[in-house]
């Protein structure tokens, strides 16, 4: 098979996959990260080296905004981990039982919830939490927790949690499906010497299940770590650009929208917003390849 | 033998985990639809309680379709939703079928360049995006959607697809290459039949994202005559805030077309998630 001339159907099937992913995607990427070395001075487009990453890391006013940023997305991503998929996990658990009925119902009506956008997610639960309209309110009272009402979205402390759990209850979807299809995977055989040992239910799940599992939890969680580094329109828009209230629910993709588009008063700086694109890349990067590294090539993998 | 397994209370106990938290998922959905058929006064007074013939009212689509141009906004989002996915399968099609079809040199190295993609999210250049579509006049057109979706697409849709092509047989492409038929037939007589249903998977799998955008269209195309039905919806809601009737009704307008499409295609998401496309 090993012909001389050139193989011309093969660029052809691969030219128009190839050029436009590295017209759109990759020759901008790299663009970005370029011009996040420059500045506008004096109407020109100036090299400056890393000034601008000076500037964000050491001025003030930028460096502030940014550690806010990068904090409150981890946090975002924290509660990501420890609430979005255990539940996950759990509900593929249950939905992976042999012989449980409705199954598929409970599974397509669990997802509904991810296929929606966010402007529907972001608004349907601010009007929901709006102390006006007082749903959430008097279903607390119903079970006798009226005082543990707040106005969660709107007060400092508790809105970027309250924004998190609303971005959890939308992609539960995610982890309870991949999980759901890692579990049908597992062969009857492994299951059923388990149980002729005496392993059954729950330390059924924990002793065999799991350990089997473990590199599909490995890829929701390298999955949740880039999605959530790279959100914006969950809090665009129940909190608007300004990530109120006091930017308490500000994470670095409204930062850099905020700070490349410009808002109100303040105008759009390109160039601050690929330092911080540029930020958001290498924190992805550095999540990515500590996934690819670190974690997956040391996991255990069964042959099943 | 299934003892544990068929334990009524564990049955039971399953079952009200999964109601409880089925739920948690429909309930807002749910709320958000009925009260839209609702007068403003019935919204606040009993906020849980369907629409009866005293409360019922239709004035939130009335002052919906006379404020928006939602039908305008609902054909941008399937022009770029249909081009893109159509583009994105094809050209993914294509190259995944040289990827796993010819051995040539520098194929590992380009099935890593485009499997890149995957992990790294299309936003990070967005300036440089903006920028781009700004030089070359596409900024405010639906092309530019179109360019961005088919770009963010092809990454997965070349890695699932390459997957797929790989288990169909060569005796089938090698019997076509003696009947005479050229690569390009074989590609698209013989190939592209048989990888259908990855196909559909691959198509699935983009559609909700791409419909459901509000990032690019709210940078690359916020003019009123290209606003799809995410963004649309964001900036009429946003105007009408303080007119629950109009929002509630809008919110509705945009969940059913998403709701019509899952319950067409849930199956095949499903299915498609499940079946390990994505493992």
């Amino acid at each position: 098979m090993s012909a001389p001339r050139f193989r011309w159907h093969i660029a052809v099937f691969l030219a128009p996959a190839v050029l436009v992913y590295t017209a759109v995607m990759i020759f901008p990427l790299f663009n970005t990260l370029r011009l996040a070395l420059y500045s506008k001075i004096d109407q020109e487009r100036v090299f400056v080296g890393l000034q601008n990453f000076y500037t964000l890391l050491g001025d003030p006013t930028w460096s502030d905004q940014f550690w806010n940023a990068l904090g409150n997305n981890f946090w975002f991503f924290l509660i990501h981990m420890v609430v979005q998929n255990p539940i996950g996990i759990a509900l593929a658990a249950i939905l992976s039982h042999p012989r449980l009925r409705f199954a598929a119902f409970y599974r397509s009506a669990i997802f509904i919830p991810t296929i929606l956008s966010f402007v529907i997610v972001g608004f349907a639960w601010k009007l929901i939490l709006s102390p006006i309209w007082g749903i959430a309110p008097s279903m607390l009272d119903a079970v006798g927790l009226k005082s543990l009402f707040a106005p969660w979205l709107g007060k400092e402390e508790y809105a970027l949690t309250a924004l998190s759990l609303i971005s959890v209850w939308q992609f539960v979807g995610i982890p309870m499906m991949l999980i759901y299809a890692a579990l049908l995977s597992i062969p009857e055989e492994v299951l059923e010497a388990g149980e002729i040992d005496g392993i059954t239910g729950m330390s059924a799940f924990w002793k065999i299940k799991l350990p089997l599992i473990l590199p599909s939890i490995g890829i929701i969680s390298i999955l949740t770590f880039v999605g959530n580094f790279n959100a914006f329109d969950l809090i665009y828009t129940s909190q608007g650009a300004l990530a109120g209230p006091d930017f308490s629910t500000d994470i670095l993709g409204t930062f850099m929208y905020r700070t490349f588009f410009g808002f109100q008063l303040q105008l759009g700086d390109p160039y601050m917003g690929s330092a911080i694109a540029s930020a958001m890349f290498a924190i992805i990067l550095v999540g990515v390849c500590l996934y690819l590294f670190g974690i997956q090539t040391r996991m255990r993998r069964y042959q099943l | 033998m299934h003892k544990a397994r068929t334990n009524p209370f564990n049955t039971a106990a399953m079952h009200g985990a999964l109601i409880l938290y089925t739920l948690i998922a429909l309930f807002p959905v749910f709320v958000i639809l009925i009260n839209s058929f609702k007068t403003r006064k019935a919204i606040f007074r009993e906020p849980l309680a369907l629409p009866s013939a005293d409360s019922f009212s239709m004035v939130g689509y009335q002052t919906v379709m006379k404020q928006g141009d939602f039908f305008l906004y609902f054909q941008n989002s399937m022009i770029v939703t249909v081009a893109s996915l159509f583009l994105v399968l094809l050209f993914g099609a294509m190259a995944a079928f040289a990827l796993s079809e010819y051995r040539f040199k520098g194929n590992m190295l380009m099935g890593l360049y485009l499997a890149l993609g995957i992990m790294i999210p299309i936003r990070i250049g967005t300036v440089a995006i903006l920028e781009m579509m700004v030089a070359s006049g596409l900024v405010n057109t639906l092309t530019a959607l179109i360019l961005v979706y088919t770009a963010q697409g092809l990454p997965l849709a070349v890695f699932i697809l390459s997957e797929f092509m790989r288990q169909v047989s060569d005796d089938l492409k090698n019997a076509g290459r003696i009947d005479g038929l050229s690569e390009y037939t074989i590609f698209f007589r013989l190939v592209l039949p048989l990888v259908r249903p990855a196909m559909a998977t691959v198509a699935v799998f983009n559609m909700i994202p791409i419909w459901n955008d509000l990032w690019f269209p709210l940078i690359l195309a916020p003019s009123e005559e290209t606003k799809t039905l995410t963004l649309g919806s964001q900036v009429f809601i946003g105007q009408f805030v303080t007119d629950w009737n109009a929002v509630l009704s809008a919110l509705s307008m945009a969940i059913l077309p998403v709701l019509i499409l899952y319950v067409i295609f849930s199956r095949q998401l499903i299915r498609g998630i499940t079946s390990g496309a994505v493992k």
